[in-house]
């Protein structure tokens, strides 16, 4: 007697700790994969996966093999037209037609090892540079979280669901519903009784008989049970995703001839974690593009990442123009504005001061966060002083001047610390 | 009789009238000897998981495996590639897997193929005999992904890591060609334990004693040569003699080595053994529909899948890629089957032993006593290889041009045997590389040797790869050196282990 097992339950992930080492091991190629894709991507499709190829010379597995050359015999099938004593050309270009046979094995497959990132390894390298704290990776890339609301009553559920008043509403309904032919046909007894008394006092045995009767169809009402299984009924609970609202998402940055394309990478990231974010907090979000020099304007994506600009800086422009779009368009209390803003720190000196009161007066007011890097490697400047007057006075204004995308994160942490209470 | 199901659907119901059914037809009327078999019923994914562990239901966690499965899944979500619809497991019980989208006519066809074809020459082929272990393959599999996931706790992934893939390089070179193993016994076990635990003692070795010796005996000795006589397993020479690899090392290199022995029959008879399969698939399939338990239909669908198997395209085809061992392993058994049944005087005259006789106890010595090189240059008949229209080349590069050495005629079928059977020697298909000499009073430097056959050169970028990790296990400088038949040395690599640490 063979043995038969159903193995289809079993895991089938056996290999997914194979694939983690093969990623691990590669994860200088898959890092840079995920580097160009970053560049490569809008803020808003940062979160899928990824296709990554590595070449193949770097993923082979060396074994020792013979080289072309010396004398080889081979035996195909398949003969047409050759006779013993036959010569042939070589054929060109690998040595698959006469040749070793071991050199056509090894010859061919000269493309990139190509493979599919899932979103998770994705998002796992993209943080990887971050320095994230591991609560806010998983409340990044947690599936969409669930709140349960009552809907209505179902017929079957736990004990501790039980609706009381429910099923003992139902029980009464039942009660009535089983006992009224009962009911009935004992009121019309009781009447029967009723005149039979009223005409005839003698009539005896007919009495007792009604009497019978009676008492029978009084114990048939008293058999309905007071509760039944049938009766219950139980609270519904379903799951809903959770109710979110809209936001608004500001990126401003300076595109002053002194932004180069590894800052603008940098403010990438920056504004891409914000985003991330947002997203998991947010329904609804819409995302603002205000590039700036000496003057402010709202621009697409693509523009705002890819265009250069030369020339001076003055940061109140687009912190102005910012403040115009927030009252033209999202001034109802309907959306949650948050705004990035990354720049060199680059400002004329007598603007600095205005950006402040700016700040202060017309944003922050309307703002759930704002946050401030300034991507430079010198020493900060008058606005980067400006702010910091502003930051003593505003918990939801966070500063940063960053060197690399491990400092993005503390600019967030104030944003992340607050998530439980906002929920 | 009732055919045994007439859908396409399976049900385990089904799949176990249907194996009742096999099973009587092998071990009743064709006596084969096989394992106790369970089939166990997988998913495509599962079926993913299986290949990329060698088939192996466990195994030790490596990336090379995770390569292998990203590539499969990648074909295979594609569509590129179909899975192969079996994968079959020597142990005993012998483990064959049937993949949950088969139909039921596919699923009896693996059945019979795998479960009783492989399983029946898993349990009699000399080689998997004399080099496997049935019944503990499983268990030392359990035991090696323990341990090599302990010392990964303990010595951290990288170095574990870096050790497996210099054990890999050097797998083919793991294992023992020409000597017997040792039957195992109790005795010995407890042997190998003692040994263990006097590994401190076996550190001091005389090998590599550093004080010196004193004068008097050893001067006049000129210094002994080691390794006495060139070794031909690499990885057992680095296990036992390697001078600074730590005890789990010593321990993971023999977990590869035992790994590579077990697979080493099977890359030995690859054409006896998936001939004997298909074999018997197609003999078994053919006795349930004579007995009327498979419908037309059924049969319908199972030639199509069985040519499709044993289809040999013409070297001039496009998708030419060699000899299909299912289509030469196919024809040979079902040749020797003729030859006994139905000889013609040729037969008569090249196989005077078999021709007329019985099939069946020609078959099973043939399946029993064989490997590719010696089945196909003992069983070869001239009318296959004027069936298959064999013929041979020869390719020297003293020549400009290549040479047709012998086609399928008279003349030829002598010299297509031998050059066919010689195809399928391992021993001159991998370079011949053996462990030369240690230089034990000096450096420590160890020496490879490969000798050339038939003139060929190892391949270079290659071979200076894997000797990195040569230097890697052994830890002092490295030498290859490829010798000719006359003695001259043609090539030479070597490489220090500071370099291989530099360079992996």
């Amino acid at each position: 007697m063979s043995n038969i097992i159903d193995r289809r339950l079993n895991g089938k992930n056996k290999s997914a700790v194979n694939r983690e080492r093969f990623l691990r091991r590669f994860k200088a190629q898959i890092k840079e994969a995920v580097g160009k894709a970053i560049k490569g991507r809008s803020i808003t499709d940062i979160d899928s996966g990824e296709s990554v190829s590595i070449p193949v010379k770097d993923i082979s597995e060396p074994n020792f093999h013979h080289g072309r050359g010396g004398r080889n015999d081979q035996v195909h099938p398949g003969n047409e037209e050759f006779i013993r004593g036959d010569r042939i050309n070589r054929p060109q270009g690998g040595g698959a037609g006469g040749g070793g046979g071991k050199a056509s094995n090894e010859g061919e497959g000269e493309d990139d090892f190509a493979f599919q990132l899932s979103r998770e390894e994705f998002m796992n390298v993209f943080f990887e540079d971050l320095a994230l704290p591991n609560l806010i990776k998983t409340q990044l890339m947690g599936i969409e979280e669930m709140k349960s609301v009552r809907a209505g009553y179902t017929n079957d559920g736990t004990p501790a669901n039980i609706s009381i008043v429910r099923s003992l509403r139902s029980a009464l309904a039942r009660r009535v519903a089983m006992g009224a032919p009962t009911l009935r046909q004992l009121r019309e007894a009781e009447e029967d009784l009723d005149t039979l008394l009223e005409s005839d006092a003698d009539s005896g045995p007919e009495v007792r008989e009604r009497r019978k009767r009676i008492h029978a169809l009084r114990e048939k009402v008293n058999r309905i049970p007071f509760i039944d299984p049938y009766d219950l009924r139980y609270n519904n609970r379903v799951k809903q995703p959770k109710p979110t609202s809209q936001a608004v998402m500001f990126c401003i940055m300076d595109v002053s001839g002194s932004m180069d394309e590894s800052k603008k990478d940098m403010a990438k990231r920056f504004f891409i974690l914000l985003y991330l974010f947002l997203q998991r907090n947010y329904e609804k979000i819409e995302v603002v593009f205000i590039r700036h020099h000496t003057s402010a304007v709202e621009v697409s994506e693509e523009d705002f990442f890819h265009s250069r600009e030369s020339g001076g800086t003055v940061v109140s422009s687009a912190l102005n123009l910012m403040h115009d779009i927030v009252q033209k368009r999202y001034a109802n209390r309907d959306w949650n504005i948050y705004a990035a803003q990354a720049s060199d720190g680059d400002n004329w000196d007598s603007d600095s001061a205005n950006c402040g009161r700016i700040m202060q007066e017309s944003l922050l007011p309307w703002c759930q966060y704002f946050a401030y890097i300034e991507i430079t490697q010198g020493e900060p400047q008058n606005l980067w002083y400006e702010y910091l007057k502003v930051a003593e006075h505003y918990k939801h204004f966070a500063m940063q001047k960053i060197g690399s995308p491990a400092d993005i994160y503390p600019v967030f942490r104030e944003l992340f610390k607050r998530q439980p209470a906002t929920r | 009789m009732k055919p045994i199901s007439t859908g396409s659907e399976w049900t385990f119901d089904l799949i176990e009238r249907y194996d009742a059914a096999i099973r009587e037809i092998a071990h009743g009327e064709f006596h084969l000897d096989t394992y106790p078999v369970q089939l166990e019923i997988i998913t495509a994914e599962q079926m993913m998981d299986a290949y990329s562990s060698v088939g192996m239901p466990v195994n030790y966690q490596h990336w090379s495996f995770g390569k292998h499965f990203v590539q499969t899944e990648k074909g295979y979500k594609r569509g590129q590639m179909g899975l192969a619809y079996e994968i079959v497991i020597n142990s005993n019980p012998c483990i064959a897997y049937l993949m949950e989208e088969n139909t039921m006519t596919m699923q009896a066809l693996v059945i019979a193929h795998a479960a009783y074809g492989h399983n029946s020459f898993f349990k009699g082929n000399y080689l998997f005999r004399t080099w496997t272990d049935a019944s503990a393959i499983i268990d030392y599999l359990v035991f090696a992904k323990q341990y090599i996931s302990r010392c990964e706790e303990r010595y951290g992934i990288d170095a574990v890591e870096e050790l497996l893939d210099s054990c890999h390089a050097l797998m083919n070179y793991g294992v023992d060609r020409y000597k017997r193993p040792q039957k195992l016994s109790l005795a010995e076990e407890q042997a190998r334990q003692v040994e263990r635990e006097n590994y401190l003692q076996l550190q001091v070795n005389d090998l590599w004693r550093t004080i010196p010796r004193r004068e008097k005996d050893g001067a006049s000795r000129a210094a002994p040569r080691f390794p006495s006589e060139p070794q031909e397993n690499i990885l057992y020479f680095i296990e036992k003699s390697a001078p600074l690899l730590e005890p789990w090392q010593r321990e993971i290199v023999r977990i590869v080595r035992k790994v590579a022995q077990y697979f080493y029959p099977q890359r030995q008879t690859q054409v006896m053994n998936e001939g004997w399969a298909t074999f018997w698939h197609y003999t078994l399939m053919n006795r349930l529909y004579d007995k009327e338990m498979l419908t037309d239909g059924a049969m319908m669908e199972f030639l199509q899948s069985h040519t499709n198997v044993v289809y040999q395209p013409p070297v001039t085809a496009r998708w030419y890629n060699g000899i299909n061992p299912y289509a030469l392993g196919f024809s040979m058994y079902q040749d020797i089957k003729r030859i006994c049944e139905a000889p013609t005087d040729e037969d008569r005259e090249w196989f005077p032993d078999i021709a007329g006789t019985p099939w069946r106890p020609v078959l099973e010595f043939a399946m029993k006593n064989f490997k590719d090189e010696s089945f196909i240059s003992q069983y070869l008949s001239p009318k296959l290889i004027r069936d298959f229209r064999f013929f041979a080349i020869r390719d020297d590069d003293r020549d400009d041009k290549l040479e047709v050495s012998a086609i399928h005629d008279e003349q030829g079928y002598q010299a297509i045997r031998a050059k066919l059977s010689e195809q399928y020697n391992l021993g001159s298909r991998e370079p011949n590389i053996q462990v030369w000499s240690v230089n034990v009073r000096g450096d420590r430097g160890l020496t490879l040797r490969h000798t050339r056959h038939n003139r060929k050169p190892l391949d270079e970028a290659s071979a200076q790869e894997v000797l990195k990790h040569v230097a890697r296990l052994w830890g002092f400088g490295v030498k290859l050196e490829s010798v000719d038949s006359d003695g001259t040395v043609q090539q030479r690599f070597d490489c220090h282990p500071e370099v291989a640490a530099a360079s992996l």
